[in-house]
């Protein structure tokens, strides 16, 4: 391609020295390092570009399918598994000696999953159906490993969208997400030319979240505890002390082009629609499957499903998001960054973490890093920038399967070091300034 | 005076030397990029199954890459590969089957569940079914004899 921009070099060397000198120079700017996020590969033994002043280290590995996690106010880790590796679904981890990677490592529960938060001394983790309690003693070990406490119960799980990540609010409330086991309520699910059903019944179990008290054993569905609904499947949620708000990150819809070829090109599929961020308050609607937001118009459109051209805007009542950003790019964690240790611009902002895409192929995936979003007085106060890069081991992903890490999780230390999971790799990386 | 205008001339003559040659080089860089087009197309035209496969693959674009992704290779934990499997390379009935009804079952494909639905393709041609199904049975590191028309036109006939 370089060759044929270029075509009145009159030797081979001379193109070939241009050719390499382009060559090195795009591979020096890397746009998504340097020149518009301002990250440097920072020396640490992750392979993770950070920005300055932050270095990191490689916690633990070879975990499995570390989903999300959670730190003790003694820094000792708790990691939820997807699926049992020898027999074990939460790995505890602590760093006895304090020099950033861990040192002492068990393993308990006897279930896969996703959801795991530490409130008061208690450990709480969820399968794909249900969310137990631990209590923990003075060396944070649970007391309970074998039989912990059932708070939830049957919760419906039909393979797609199944994880149910948790949150707690300081009101003695945990919430619990629930996903829609649909891609938009199509009758035929991801079946060309299958309408969408209205009003769509899967919002009665899934599709939004539901709010259990942290106290009370063996709830399930009762009629009321659904707290908001039209959110399509959650994965990375948290508790915004400051606001004293949920806030929550919606996967997107997936598939406009393969479903709908007139509707939509290869190109706009892949960046449609935006992965949101939506601040809640109890009985709030998001719109799915009714509608999907357009970050580039901005506005609310109608789902294909339901009449939708790409233009018809729809469900004006429903919810607008607070951040909208591209397609597909799957945000698995969400947390709120109340420490002191980062600098004072980190204090109260959002970190996301993005699992990656798979949907906007054949176009090349996008995500794989974690991002941050600036607060002040509870609402982003600034673009988002990519904070913590290089998870995926390419720099360019045609396929999921070829990212070597994949960042899930997110979690504060009691000193404000961050936290990350990857699913993909099984390794925790600890992230200080 | 004459000296300065045979120098000029001179370096017309050089410009436009170099000119003619640069845009010769770039016929010939036009011309390298059209031959490579044609001989990619003999090479398929050779057989008549690559130029089944060829149409299976456009197929493949359409309607199965979004999930099985361009190597065939799926997406972990979501959908499943196609490359060395059981349903992809065995009883071609079932595999017609999973194209025509798709599956919700959550099947175990090496080992492995996966999340998400497979839609029905009911919808498709039976020689897009077939063309399609040639594809992935003769790509992605898989081997296996094609599927025919006549094929899925007794499964289709059969359900
Ligand atoms: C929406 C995503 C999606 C699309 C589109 C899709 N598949 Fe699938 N496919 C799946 C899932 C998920 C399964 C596993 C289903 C299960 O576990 O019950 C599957 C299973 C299969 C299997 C059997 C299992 C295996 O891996 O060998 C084959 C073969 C297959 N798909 C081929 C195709 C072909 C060919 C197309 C295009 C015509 C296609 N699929 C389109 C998601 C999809």
């Amino acid at each position: 391609m370089i060759l044929f921009k270029f075509p009145s070099f009159k030797n081979i060397g001379g193109a070939a020295a241009i050719l390499l000198l382009s060559l090195t120079t795009s591979c020096n700017d890397n746009p998504k390092n340097k020149d518009e996020s301002g990250l440097t590969t920072v020396k640490n033994d992750t392979g993770l570009s950070l920005p300055e002043g932050f270095s990191g280290s490689i916690f633990a590995d070879s975990l499995g399918a570390a989903r999300h996690l959670a730190v003790t106010n003694s820094g000792n880790v708790f990691v939820k598994l997807g699926s049992l590796k020898d027999d074990k679904g939460i790995i505890r981890l602590s760093d006895k000696n304090k020099d950033g990677k861990a040192d002492e490592q068990s393993g308990f529960a006897n279930y896969g999953g996703t959801g795991i938060a530490i409130k008061d001394n208690k450990l709480y983790a969820s399968s794909n159906t249900s969310v137990f309690r631990y209590d923990l003693d003075q060396e944070d070990m649970p007391v309970n490993m074998e039989k912990p406490d059932t708070i939830v119960y049957g919760l419906i799980d039909r393979r797609q969208h199944n994880s149910k990540s948790i949150t707690l609010d300081n009101g003695g409330n945990i919430y619990v997400n629930i996903g829609a086991y649909s891609n938009a309520c199509q009758e035929e699910d991801r079946t060309k030319g299958s309408p969408g059903r209205r009003p769509c019944p899967i919002l009665d179990s899934a599709g939004g979240i539901w709010r259990f008290k942290a106290e009370k054993l063996k709830q399930t569905y009762d009629g009321n505890s659904r707290y908001a609904t039209g959110l399509r499947n959650v994965v990375g949620l948290d508790w915004n002390a400051k606001n004293n708000q949920l806030f929550v990150m919606q996967h997107g819809r997936d598939q406009l082009h393969s479903l709908y070829p007139d509707l939509y090109n290869e190109q706009q599929s892949a960046e449609l629609p935006a992965e949101t961020m939506y601040a809640l308050n109890e009985g709030d609607d998001a719109g799915w499957p009714y509608v999907y937001y357009d970050q580039n118009k901005n506005k609310k459109i109608l789902n294909p499903e339901y009449g939708g051209d790409g233009e018809k805007t729809g469900a004006p009542e429903a919810l607008d998001p607070v951040v909208a950003f591209p397609g597909h790019m799957a945000p698995n964690a969400l947390l709120f960054y109340t420490g002191d240790m980062f600098p004072a611009r980190y204090k109260n902002g959002a970190f996301i973490a993005f699992h990656g895409s798979w949907n906007r192929a054949p176009e090349p995936q996008e995500g794989y890093y974690v991002v941050f979003v600036p607060f002040e007085n509870g609402k982003p106060s600034g673009d988002w920038e990519v904070f913590a890069d290089g998870f995926a081991g390419a720099e360019t992903i045609e396929s999921p399967g070829d990212a070597k890490h994949r960042p899930t999780g997110l979690a504060q230390g009691p000193d404000g070091a961050l936290y990350i999971s990857d699913d993909a790799g099984g390794t925790i990386y600890k992230i200080t300034y | 005076m004459k000296k300065i205008i045979s120098f000029c001339l001179f370096l017309c003559f050089i410009g436009l030397w170099t000119a003619c040659k640069n845009s010769s080089e770039e016929q010939k860089e036009e011309k390298s990029v059209e031959i490579e087009k044609p001989a990619e197309e003999n090479q398929a035209g050779k057989m008549d199954t690559e130029i089944k496969y060829a149409e299976g693959k456009a197929v493949y674009q359409q309607y199965c890459v979004t999930c099985h992704q361009s190597t065939g290779s799926g997406v972990p934990n979501l959908n499943p590969p196609l490359k060395q499997t059981e349903y992809v390379l065995g009883d071609k009935e079932t595999l017609i089957g999973i194209i025509l009804n798709g599956s919700s079952e959550g099947l175990e494909i090496n080992g492995k569940v996966y999340s998400n639905n497979m839609p029905p393709f009911d919808y498709l041609k039976d020689q897009e079914i077939a063309d399609v199904l040639s594809y992935i049975r003769n790509n992605f590191g898989n081997e296996a004899d094609a599927v025919t028309v006549s094929e899925v036109e007794k499964i289709r006939g059969n359900q």
